[in-house]
């Protein structure tokens, strides 16, 4: 079964990490990349995006027209997606480990940073209906 | 288990592929059921190969797969002719050609193929995929994996291509005189995407990234044995030799990004450097100058140089001076600005700059400011800088410069606090 795990964070979120001191920045900068580096190699990866600063995100809606109309004036507590993995493993309860793992990722003064990562099943099992 | 095939026949399966095609297109002249044939005629070969052994005459062998699925394809597209028209006289009569006579091949044939694929018609994403098919005879898979999408949402864009292109491949000829110049700039300029896609990115899947600059400067080489007398193709395959030359020190050991200034030169490939510089002697000996070229010599600069510091910045500066006369392009004059600072002080590179501040090409870009920030850094504005490095950080879209960013950011802050 396939899980998608996304990181959240608050619209601030990577300023606040840029004021992080240089070591904490490094080590948080490596975990991540062994942290992909581990799933893919336990053949649990499927795909895994990291997205660019919530500043640079807008919001689109259609006009009456239909053309674009966007917005980059957000609500002060709504938490933005700052990357997502997407992995296939045996159960829920791996999934979870997995988001536990990533959520103890090294944070300032090297202390585990605990953010909050939400756990979706993908929707990809075959229907049953007609069985 | 099937073996795969080995790197040379892999490599000779490549090489052959726009032959194949180009064959095989001069006796259908349908460039989208040929191309199909073709892919068909490289797949069963490696599988076929690594089992049966390279066949004697392996050019034959695969235009004789390949003309051999288009005369099915020929058939199979009569009957359904015959099935939905009733009036039978309506079909065309098609006649499926001799099959094992050995067809007329003309080196000319990747030059149509290429100036097909890259048809100013096309998105520079569908003439990327659709050259590397059909030119470079990879897969569609391994295009897919190269560009990280799905092998369906590949296969529809080179689908889509191919029909784009539908009116240019019935000629199946090159380009009258008059246009082909600016086709064949628009050639260039695919290849050169190609580089620096597989050139510009060092992350999870950096290997398959890099065959892509690979495979550029193979289908660069190609064309420059076709057109050995043009400058541009020369100073493209210089450039893209040059540039490729310092790949490996170009990411340490973490993945992180090594500027040039610091990386280690003795990891450079000095073979891929002598190459390149004779390339860009040899392309300024025929006369016209061309922006190519103008980079080209600027990486040899670079290139040239035994540590930074020795870097002759002078000759950039005159060099982008040059540039900057014939391209208007934002990217030569921030260069432009880097080279003035490295040569007269980086506050007369920052007053290049403020040229740029509203210029709308370089809106979104993150570029602007990480080369103020840098210039600051070096005029030692270093709270300035710091702040122009975030923000070039929260703008750019490569995690690896970004890591990079945010890290000078970080670096510069602690100097500042330690004070």
């Amino acid at each position: 079964m396939k899980y998608m795990l996304m990181m959240n964070c608050p619209y601030d979120g990577y300023d606040q990490f840029m004021n992080w001191p240089k070591s904490d920045i490094e080590a948080h900068i490596a975990f991540m990349r062994t942290f992909t580096q581990k799933l893919a190699r336990a053949g649990e990866f499927v795909s895994g995006e990291g997205l660019s600063a919530p500043t640079q995100a807008k919001v689109v809606r259609a006009g009456n027209d239909g053309r674009p109309i966007t917005d980059g004036v957000f609500p002060e507590a709504k938490e933005f997606l700052a990357g997502y993995w997407i992995v296939d493993v045996g159960s829920p309860e791996r999934a979870y480990q997995i988001a536990a793992e990533a959520s103890a990722a090294p944070g300032p003064g090297g202390k585990p940073f605990n953010m909050p990562i939400e756990v979706r099943e993908v929707m990809s099992g075959p229907p049953t209906t007609d069985r | 288990m099937t073996k795969a095939l080995d790197d040379d026949a892999e490599r000779l399966l490549r090489d052959l592929a726009p032959q194949v095609l180009g064959a095989v297109c001069r006796r259908f002249r349908d460039f989208a059921a040929c191309e199909d044939a073709v892919q068909e005629a490289l797949i069963a070969a490696s599988t076929q190969w690594p089992r049966d052994g390279v066949p004697s005459n392996p050019r034959g062998w695969l235009i004789q797969v390949a003309l051999r699925r288009m005369t099915d394809h020929v058939r199979s597209e009569i009957a359904r002719r015959d099935r939905e028209n009733v009036a039978a006289e309506e079909t065309p009569v098609v006649v499926a050609p001799a099959l094992y006579s050995e067809p007329e091949m003309d080196p000319d044939d990747t030059l149509v193929l290429l100036f097909m694929c890259c048809h100013p018609e096309l998105s520079p994403a569908s003439a990327i995929a659709l050259t590397l098919r059909a030119v470079g005879g990879l897969t569609t898979a391994q295009i897919a994996k190269a560009f990280l999408v799905l092998e369906a949402t590949m296969a529809q864009r080179i689908s889509r291509a191919k029909q784009s292109v539908k009116g240019a491949s019935e000629a199946f000829c090159l380009p009258d005189a008059a246009e082909r110049a600016q086709r064949l700039a628009l050639v260039l300029h695919v290849l050169y995407l190609v580089f620096s896609e597989g050139y510009t990115t060092s992350s999870g899947s950096a290997l398959h990234r890099t065959d892509l600059s690979d495979e550029a400067i193979r289908l660069t080489r190609a064309v420059h044995r076709m057109l050995p007398q043009d400058a541009e193709v020369t100073g493209l395959l210089a450039l893209m030799l040059l540039t490729d030359a310092r790949r490996v020190a170009r990411t340490g050991a973490r993945g992180e990004l090594i500027p040039l200034d610091e990386q280690d030169r003795r990891l450079w490939n000095r073979d891929s450097i002598v190459e390149g510089v004779a390339l860009v002697s040899a392309a300024f000996s025929k006369g016209a100058v061309g922006e190519y070229q103008l980079q080209a010599a600027i990486a040899a600069v670079h290139d040239e140089a035994p540590r930074a510091a020795d870097t002759d910045w002078p000759q950039i500066l005159a060099l982008y001076g040059v540039l900057l006369r014939m391209n208007d392009n934002p990217m030569v004059t921030l260069n432009h600005a880097i080279a003035t600072a490295m040569v007269h002080g980086p506050q007369a590179g920052l007053e290049l700059l403020k040229a740029l501040d509203d210029d709308e090409r370089l809106r979104g870009s993150h570029r602007l400011e990480a080369v103020r920030a840098h210039l600051c850094e070096r005029a030692g504005e270093h709270e300035r800088a710091v702040t122009l490095y975030r923000l070039a950080a929260a703008k750019t879209t490569s995690i690896p410069e970004r890591d990079y960013l945010v890290m000078r950011a970080a670096r510069l802050s602690e100097d500042l606090a330690s004070r």
